[in-house]
This record gives C-alpha cells, sequence and structure tokens, in this order.
C-alpha cells in the first residue's frame, strides 16, 4: 500500500496558476523529488500535501488516513522552507526545540534528539548562536535539524537548497540522501535543478504548467522522455530534437535523442549534415554544439579534447535504435515499437508506454512499480 | 584636498597622519549642524532653565536673588505638587498599559484578513491625524452632562446624568480614556508595519510544529515585537508627561486638581502665577526622572530585546 497519495488534486486562483488534477502515489520510505521550471506549481503541490493550502478538488491520503481536511499539525509530517523559516529570535538549540517544546516532549528526550540532530547535521558547537549569526549552508543545515527532531516519518522540502552556491549545495545535497536514509524518511522533495532531482531521488515527478509530464525513476525519465517537454527539460544537455521529414518519417513528428549517442560520420553515411557553433571542453570530453535548420539542441559528445572548427559541416549520424518519436503537435511520444527495447528492459516491464500513448486523455499516473 | 598637501613631503607629516586628521575634520563638519541644533534648541534650554530654578522670585518690592536649592525644598513641601506627580503616575500607569494593549490587538486584527481591511486601518488611525482641539471639542460633546452622548445612552438605560468631567471622582478617568482612545490608534500603525515585516512563513513553520495560535502570538510574535514594543513605551511615557492640550479644553485640571498633571501644573507656575522659578525647578525634576527612565529602559530593556 502507498504511504503517500495524491487524488485528482486541483488548486487553482480564479483559473490562474496552481495545480491542476494531480495524482501521484508514493511508498512508504521512497524519495521523490517534484521537477519542474519555476512557477509550474510545485510549491502549492507542497503546500497541498502539508496542508498549508487547501486543494478545490481531490484527496490527499497519508499513510491510510484521508487528512483533506486536517490542519498540518495533525499530518504527522515536518517540512523545510525555500526560505527556512528560522524564527530569528531564537538560538539554534530553540529553532530546532520549538517544535518539541510545544509538543510537550519530556526535557531527556528533547536533548537527546537536540544533540542527534545537531551532531547528525553537523552543528554542534552553535546551538547558542541566533540564525543572523550563521552562514547560508548552516541555516539550511538548522532547517534540516529542526525537521529531523520532528521524527515525522514524511518529510517535505521546497527547493531547500536553491540559495546555497554550488559547492555548498552538493555536501548538503549529500547530507540530505544521509539524513533521509538514517531516519527512514519518505520525502517529497522539490526542485528546478534537474541535476538535483536525478541524484537525489527514487522517482521523480516532471511538471509543467500546474500538471504532472511524467512520473517514473531517475534513468526511465532520462532514457525514455514521454513528452518533448521532458526531453528537453531533463539531461544537461537536453535531447536534440530533429523535424521527422529530415530522418524520412511524416510530417507532424519530431525525433529526439540523446547527444552522447549521436555521432559524426563521413558526409556519404550521414542521416544530415550540419555546421559546427561551438565546441565546450568539458574536461573528460567535449561538447560539440550543431547548428541545422531542422534540428533543436543538435550536439555531439566528443572524448577528451575534440577541436572542431565552428563553421565546419559535419556528417551526423542519428542511431535509429536510441530515436524517440514523438508528435510534435501533442509533445507526446508516439510509437512505442520504435523505442529502444534494450533500454526498455533494463527499466522496467510496468506498461509505462501505455500511458503516453496518444490517445490517452488523462494525464493520470501511478508509481506503484511492479517489482518489488 | 590632500593631494597639494600631501606633496609637501614626509618631512612635515606623513600622508597617513595628514588623510586621519583630514578624516576627523571631515567627521566634525557633517557632526556640526546636530551639534548646533541641539545646542540650541535642547542643551542651552536645559542649562538656563537650571539656572533659573537656582534664583528666587523677583517682584517689584524685592528683585531676584540667588537661592541656592530652596526652590527644590520648597517643591517638595508643596502637597499640590505631589497630588499632580501623584496624578500623573496613575495617568501613566493607566494609559500606557492599556494604550499598548489596545493598540497591539487592534494591529493583530488590522492584520489578519478581514473585510474592509483598508478602511478599519484609516479609521483607527483618525483619532491621531485629528487636531488636539477637534478631539478635545469632540470629547467634550461625549461627556457633557445631560446633553453628551454618554449620558443619553446612559439615560437610556435609566442611569442618571452623570458630570464626568466635572467631578473629582471621574475627571482624570475620563481624562485617561481620552488619551487611550487617541493613542491606541498611533500606536497600533507601529505595530502594524511590524506585523507585516513577520515573513509569513514563520506561521506556518509554527503551525506545522503544532503551534496553536496563540503559542505562535506568544513565543513568536511578541518577541519579534519587543523592539517596537519598547519605541512604544517610550514614546508612551513621553507622552505622559507632555499632555496639557486636553486639560486645557476638557478640565483646566479641575475639579480641585483632581486632573491636573505635571506639565499644566508647570505652565501654571510659569504663566498664571508669575512663579518662574518654581517652574524651573519643577521641569528640572522632570527631566531628570525622564532621563532615568530613559536609561532604564536602554540599559535594561534593550539588552532583552532581539533587533534583527
Ligand atoms: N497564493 C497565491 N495566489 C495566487 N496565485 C498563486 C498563489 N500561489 C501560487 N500562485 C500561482 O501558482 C503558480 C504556481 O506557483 P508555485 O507553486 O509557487 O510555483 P513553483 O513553486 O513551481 O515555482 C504561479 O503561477 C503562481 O503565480
Ligand atoms: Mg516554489
Amino acid at each position: 500500500m502507498s504511504f503517500l497519495e495524491l487524488r485528482g488534486i486541483t488548486r487553482d486562483w480564479d483559473g490562474q496558476g496552481g495545480v491542476r488534477d494531480i495524482s501521484l502515489s508514493l511508498q512508504r520510505g521512497d524519495f521523490l523529488s517534484i521537477l519542474g521550471p519555476s512557477g509550474c506549481g510545485k510549491s502549492t503541490l507542497l503546500r497541498l500535501i502539508a496542508g498549508l493550502e487547501q486543494p478545490q478538488h481531490g484527496t490527499v491520503v497519508i499513510d491510510g488516513r484521508d487528512v483533506t481536511a486536517l490542519p498540518p499539525a495533525q499530518r504527522n509530517l515536518s517540512m523545510v522552507f525555500q526560505s527556512y523559516a528560522l524564527f530569528p529570535h531564537l538560538n539554534v538549540a530553540e529553532n530546532v526545540m520549538f517544535g518539541l517544546k510545544v509538543r510537550r516532549v519530556a526535557a531527556r528526550e528533547r536533548d537527546r534528539r537536540l544533540s542527534d540532530a545537531l551532531k547528525m547535521t553537523g552543528l554542534d558547537g552553535l546551538e547558542r548562536r541566533k540564525p543572523a549569526e550563521l552562514s547560508g549552508g548552516q541555516r539550511q543545515r538548522v532547517a534540516l535539524a529542526r525537521a529531523a527532531v520532528a521524527e515525522k516519518p514524511l518529510c517535505l522540502m521546497d527547493e531547500p537548497l536553491s540559495n546555497l552556491d554550488a559547492k555548498l549545495r552538493h555536501s548538503v545535497r549529500r547530507d540530505i540522501r544521509a539524513l533521509a536514509r538514517n531516519l527512514g524518511l519518505t520525502v517529497v522533495y522539490v526542485t528546478h535543478d534537474q541535476g538535483e532531482a536525478m541524484s537525489l531521488s527514487d522517482t521523480v515527478a516532471l511538471m509543467n504548467k500546474g500538471q504532472v509530464e511524467q512520473v517514473g525513476p531517475p534513468s526511465t525519465l532520462y532514457n525514455q522522455p514521454a513528452t518533448i517537454f521532458a526531453a528537453q527539460f531533463i539531461g544537461e544537455p537536453p535531447m536534440a530534437l530533429v523535424e521527422g521529414p529530415l530522418l524520412g518519417l511524416r510530417e507532424g513528428l519530431t525525433v529526439g535523442l540523446r547527444p552522447e549517442l549521436i555521432q559524426l560520420s563521413p558526409p556519404e553515411q550521414a542521416h544530415l549534415t550540419a555546421r559546427v557553433l561551438d565546441c565546450e571542453f568539458l574536461g573528460s570530453e567535449t561538447l560539440v554544439s550543431l547548428d541545422h535548420p531542422a534540428g533543436q539542441g543538435l550536439a555531439v559528445v566528443l572524448p577528451g579534447h575534440a577541436s572542431q572548427v565552428p563553421g565546419d559541416s559535419v556528417g551526423v549520424i542519428l542511431p535509429e535504435q536510441d530515436r524517440r518519436i514523438f508528435d510534435t503537435h501533442s509533445g507526446r511520444i508516439e510509437k512505442a515499437s520504435q523505442q529502444n527495447p534494450a533500454a526498455l528492459n533494463r527499466q522496467n516491464t510496468a506498461p509505462r508506454d501505455g500511458q503516453t500513448a496518444p490517445e490517452a486523455t488523462e494525464p493520470s499516473f501511478d508509481l506503484n512499480r511492479t517489482t518489488s | 584636498m590632500a593631494g597639494p598637501r600631501a606633496i609637501q613631503g614626509p618631512a612635515m607629516t606623513d600622508p597617513l597622519k595628514l588623510e586621519r586628521r583630514r578624516r576627523a575634520i571631515h567627521g566634525w563638519l557633517l557632526l556640526s549642524p546636530a551639534l548646533a541644533m541641539l545646542t540650541v534648541f535642547a542643551l542651552y534650554p536645559s542649562v538656563a532653565t537650571f539656572w533659573t530654578s537656582l534664583w528666587s522670585r523677583g517682584t517689584r518690592r524685592n528683585p531676584s536673588e540667588f537661592i541656592g536649592l530652596e526652590n527644590y525644598r520648597a517643591l517638595l513641601e508643596d502637597p499640590t505638587f505631589w497630588k499632580v506627580v501623584w496624578n500623573n503616575l496613575l495617568y501613566a500607569g493607566v494609559t500606557i498599559p492599556a494604550s499598548i494593549a489596545i493598540a497591539l490587538i487592534m494591529a493583530l486584527w488590522a492584520n489578519s484578513r478581514i473585510p474592509a481591511r483598508s478602511f478599519i486601518r484609516t479609521a483607527y488611525f483618525t483619532p491621531t491625524v485629528l487636531p488636539m482641539i477637534a478631539a478635545g471639542n469632540l470629547w467634550l460633546f461625549f461627556y457633557t452632562p445631560s446633553f453628551g452622548i454618554l449620558n443619553k445612552i446612559g439615560a437610556l438605560f435609566g442611569a442618571p446624568s452623570v458630570n464626568w468631567l466635572g467631578q473629582p471622582d471621574t475627571a482624570l478617568w475620563a481624562i485617561c480614556i481620552v488619551t487611550i482612545w487617541k493613542e491606541a490608534g498611533f500606536f497600533m500603525v507601529f505595530y502594524l508595519a511590524a506585523l507585516q515585516t513577520i515573513p509569513p512563513d514563520l506561521k506556518e513553520a509554527a503551525e506545522i510544529e503544532g503551534a496553536s495560535r496563540w503559542t505562535y502570538l506568544r513565543r513568536i510574535v511578541l518577541p519579534l515585537l519587543m523592539p517596537t514594543t519598547l519605541f512604544i513605551f517610550v514614546n508612551a511615557m513621553i507622552n505622559s508627561v507632555k499632555l496639557i492640550d486636553h486639560l486645557f479644553i476638557l478640565t483646566k485640571g479641575g475639579p480641585s486638581d483632581s486632573s491636573k498633571l505635571i506639565l499644566y501644573y508647570i505652565w501654571e507656575n510659569a504663566f498664571a502665577y508669575f512663579d518662574r522659578p518654581a517652574a524651573a525647578a519643577m521641569t528640572i525634576f522632570v527631566l531628570i526622572v525622564l532621563g532615568l527612565l530613559a536609561a532604564f529602559q536602554f540599559l535594561v530593556l534593550e539588552r532583552r530585546t532581539h533587533y534583527q
């Protein structure tokens, strides 16, 4: 049975913004990322789960209990805010223990949890500091510690790393993962950073304009994007898109391919000829961006330091077995038979492609993996 | 400016010293307008007042002469002075907590999501922008025996007509109510501004932790409002010594000194009895008390207040 379940959740403001008809379910102990561009309704969804916002339609079920009408405190969850929401007049220890005091947890138990949480987040020695006397990363850890001491089974995090610099982001990211594992937490983690979502989570729910585009393990989203939006949002660089007719397909189709699967070739064997735009040396490999009038985000990844001269013409092979074919108009995946069979077998046995078939009218997604 | 002088060379002054002096001069120049103003309008009058308080009252026959602290001794023996001090303490003790509490409650209410919020905020603020004289006359009308609105309402329930301002038992209380009415709206504006600087996610974080609204108010909002409360408290304290205009309109300190406050008594001494040295001595007394209060507030309360 799933631990967290959303059924047809809708919340908007006079038809604007918010989220529409979202259904998700999540196993106990899972780490779910809600990924999407800014303004797509990620925070709204999280706040609906937390009970800080009320849905207009739909139900929220946590641990088998319908909590839709319950206030946040009775939903048995903790939350880390994007802004941290630390109490500025209280020191670190008081901030972390605020909830425990409110809930009248015995002093001995309180102290035990406090010292555990501070040790886990590397904050010992800072107990007496006020939030204003801490660095951004330390504040972030206090917010995490506050969520950790609550010892609630479900933890919600709203872009907890967005205020940190790149280096800190990496280390705190690891802390969050470790914390969730150690405490056996079920985590719903909101982020707009696809790298973060892919590296942290068991499951990613990709959102766009208030709706879920695709749900699945990171590798599925990466290898088998269900929509053009997913193909373009996930991956660094994202999928290259080429108009179908160029590759002998009918009008109205778009072909997507991961740049690392694209190869350079002599012009006579090539599927198409593109112009070199730019070379980016990334250390172990070089990203060569290409330009073609019918292509979007075309690029190849070459090992080591490659030196292509910008302006040169190169032949490009788009291996047929790796192509993803989308309906240009609806943005949805077109044909299951042409998808990468090897990847499919590796990923899952669930009929995931069924949900992405063009005739699907309502996006309803199921996270329940068939394998146990 | 520093350039040409620096060229004079290290023989006379090294550039570092010159720069430091230049900065010092700069600093004094920036300070001087404030210093001049404070000297002319605060320091000089205080010293002059103190000087005046050391001289006897000059009449046509006995010219004024230096008598040291004699005026202060006379003051301590003046029963009216003590009556006035007691009145003022009572007045401060009632109006300050009451207006702060009412201001806070109104601000919390006006800050929450209620219909016609901006109208309510304006309504609260009206007493403050109303000129003192207008406000005084308004309340005079409220309090007037038999015609006054209070007595009209009382009469509906069969209560006897009361001369609120005309009897010693009620005059000071009537004044207190006018002050609370006027101050609460003013203080509310400060509280409202402070409340709006509290990020809403603090409330949400507290809510998720299971804090009730009361706990959130007590543990989060009130401590965060402490700087504002301190500021308001100091202001209310000063205002309680400064009140005079209402007295002019409503009671003139009467009946039988029952609503007389210290500033009114000082004014009376200076301009009705023409006893300027006595008025000066009282002024110095007030200055000392206010100074001590300010020191207490800023040394003791300040330390227990969190500033963001
Ligand atoms: N309280 C609100 N009132 C009106 N519109 C809102 C409110 N909260 C969110 N929205 C709208 O809902 C959309 C999604 O917002 P949000 O969930 O914060 O996006 P995200 O967290 O993905 O950046 C936005 O277009 C935003 O303008
Ligand atoms: Mg957000």
